[in-house]
């Protein structure tokens, strides 16, 4: 049977239109429950003071490093790998097994990454449960995501920029650095800021490499360990008793907002990026 | 004097033979057209005297192009030098996406030649004088290219190529995007430019081939069929493949 092309519009809108909605209602109503419990909790004091006084001043100190940490680790290897992928390497057997491990490597558990990490940069090259274990660990995790993005992005960059700066007496080099990462920068940020939001709220990687149950000081350097936002959300929630729900929520929202305020800076690049980018 | 000469040029792609013995000289201060149907092998040799080429996969040659007295597929020749040498603009305009400005001091500023500003200003004006695009473009210097109109974008590509000062100048198709007035200002731009530059241009055009050029090549299943003035190819074409091709009888 045929149905009429207005018809079958109107109904593929519908339906369209349906599935969104259903999409996006739990991340709202998630939003609504935290901002909503949250916001209450949310005061300087909560904020800035240590875990004894009732805060998670360590907690966020401890997530924000971590994070930041690995975008620097993760960020530039990442992109100079993306190059290379997709800028140099000949289409040989070899680029492709390669291409097909790091498609691969993005469907391991988190968990798996965080054995990993105890095992390679904790016990084996001797780093302890710290800062820079979490880091490498969480950068490991992330690397095919923006390698991904990265490569996407660059691919995208029209092959007749390339010819144009080539035919003009550029080496290689000179048309990566100056046509077609300063265009692919926007599509390789939009990877970071999702990248960002991902290892911000991952417990699992930093469980055995960085993150502490309890510390009463600060971090001194990034071979200490530390409290995070997301394992102490895990821990108040379900190893401690009697922990007012208020606590819970403004812990969430705090992480919350730290995201966004990383992510918020990656944004404003990519502004910067797309504002010299006039196409 | 003779700028380019290919001797026994061969170029394979993968297996594909796609140009065979290809032996001509190309004279200076001159246009030379190239004609042939689709897939004869006029852009690979148009894109083989700048070697372009190489940056396809699979690409190998055999033979020499010499440019300039210098064998280009010699291991020893800096392909860059070669191509700020040998400019070219392509078959779609192609600016950067960057300001008018930037477009033609790209060459100037990424290589080092130039790096006082008056004296890159000097040139991006004289660049953009010379393609007859300084009149209308000089107080929007700063604005994106992408949003001239097509012909201004060619135009802006050619001046492009010659801010870098090159002795070649090779055109693939590069009318092809364009409307009938557009290509005949573009026409009279070459036409005024052979006088400094040495011209290589592919055109599907033969009408255009006619009009504007001094000596054409035209080309089949990768040989080399003819090569003359373009009054011997249009009048007397020796060739039996020549006379069909300009007839119409096929391509």
């Amino acid at each position: 049977m045929k149905i009429n092309p207005k018809l079958s519009q109107q109904l593929s809108y519908c339906i369209l239109f349906l599935v969104t909605i259903c999409a996006i209602t739990p991340v709202v109503f998630i939003f609504f429950l935290i901002i909503k419990n949250g916001v209450p909790n949310l005061t300087i004091k909560f904020l800035t003071s240590m875990t004894k006084d009732g805060g998670i001043f360590p907690a966020i100190i401890g997530t924000f490093t971590i994070v930041v940490c690995s975008i620097i680790i993760v960020f530039p290897v990442g992109v100079f790998a993306a190059i290379y992928l997709n800028e140099y390497a000949k289409r040989n057997l070899l680029t492709r097994l390669i291409k097909l491990a790091i498609v691969n490597l993005a469907g391991i558990p988190s968990v798996v990454y965080g054995l990993f990490g105890l095992s390679i940069f904790v016990m084996f090259c001797k780093l302890g449960v710290s800062i820079i274990s979490g880091a490498l660990t969480l950068s490991i995790m992330e690397l095919p995501v923006i390698i991904t993005t990265a490569r996407n992005a660059l691919n995208n960059v029209p092959y007749s920029f390339r010819e144009a700066s080539l035919a003009l007496g550029m080496s290689r080099w000179q048309t990566v650095k100056y046509i077609v990462l300063p265009n692919a920068m926007p599509g390789i940020l939009t990877g970071t800021i999702l990248s960002i939001a991902r290892i911000s709220g991952e417990t699992a990687p930093i469980l055995f490499t960085a993150a502490a149950f309890y510390v009463p000081h600060l971090p001194h350097s990034i071979f200490d360990q530390v409290m995070t936002l997301p394992y102490h959300l895990y821990i108040t929630s379900t190893q401690v008793p009697c922990v007012s729900k208020t606590i819970l929520f403004g812990t969430a929202l705090t992480l919350l907002i730290i995201v966004l305020t990383i992510s918020l800076f990656a944004i404003i690049a990519r502004l910067y990026f797309r504002r010299h980018r006039k196409w | 004097m003779s700028q380019i000469i290919a001797k026994n040029f061969n170029l394979y792609y993968n297996n594909f033979h796609a140009l065979k013995d290809i032996n001509v000289t190309i004279n200076e201060h001159m246009i030379t057209a190239m004609i042939g149907p689709s897939g004869c092998g006029k852009s690979s040799f148009l894109r083989a005297i700048n070697r372009i080429n190489d940056t396809i996969e699979g690409v190998t040659t055999t033979g020499q192009i010499n440019v300039l007295g210098q064998d280009i597929y010699n291991k020893k020749v800096n392909i860059n030098a070669l191509r700020r040498n040998v400019g070219m603009v392509f078959q779609r305009p192609n600016p950067f996406p960057i300001s008018i400005y930037e477009n033609v001091a790209f060459g100037l500023r990424v290589n080092r030649i130039l790096t006082k500003k008056n004296m890159i200003d000097i040139i991006v004006e004289k660049s953009l004088r010379d393609v007859l695009l300084w009149k209308d473009l000089k107080d929007k210097l700063k604005k994106s290219a992408l949003n001239l109109t097509l012909e201004q974008q060619q135009r802006l590509c050619i001046a492009r190529v010659l801010a870098v000062e090159p002795h070649i100048i090779l055109l693939d198709e590069s009318c092809s995007s364009l409307d009938p007035v557009a290509v005949q200002r573009i026409e009279e731009l070459m036409l005024k430019l052979k006088d400094q530059y040495t011209i290589v241009m592919v055109t599907h055009n033969m009408q255009q081939a006619a009009r504007i050029s001094h000596d054409t090549i035209f080309m089949l299943s990768g040989n080399l069929v003819e090569f003359n003035t373009t009054k011997n190819i249009f009048s007397k074409p020796i060739k039996r493949e020549t006379q069909d091709y300009i007839s119409g009888k096929y391509g």
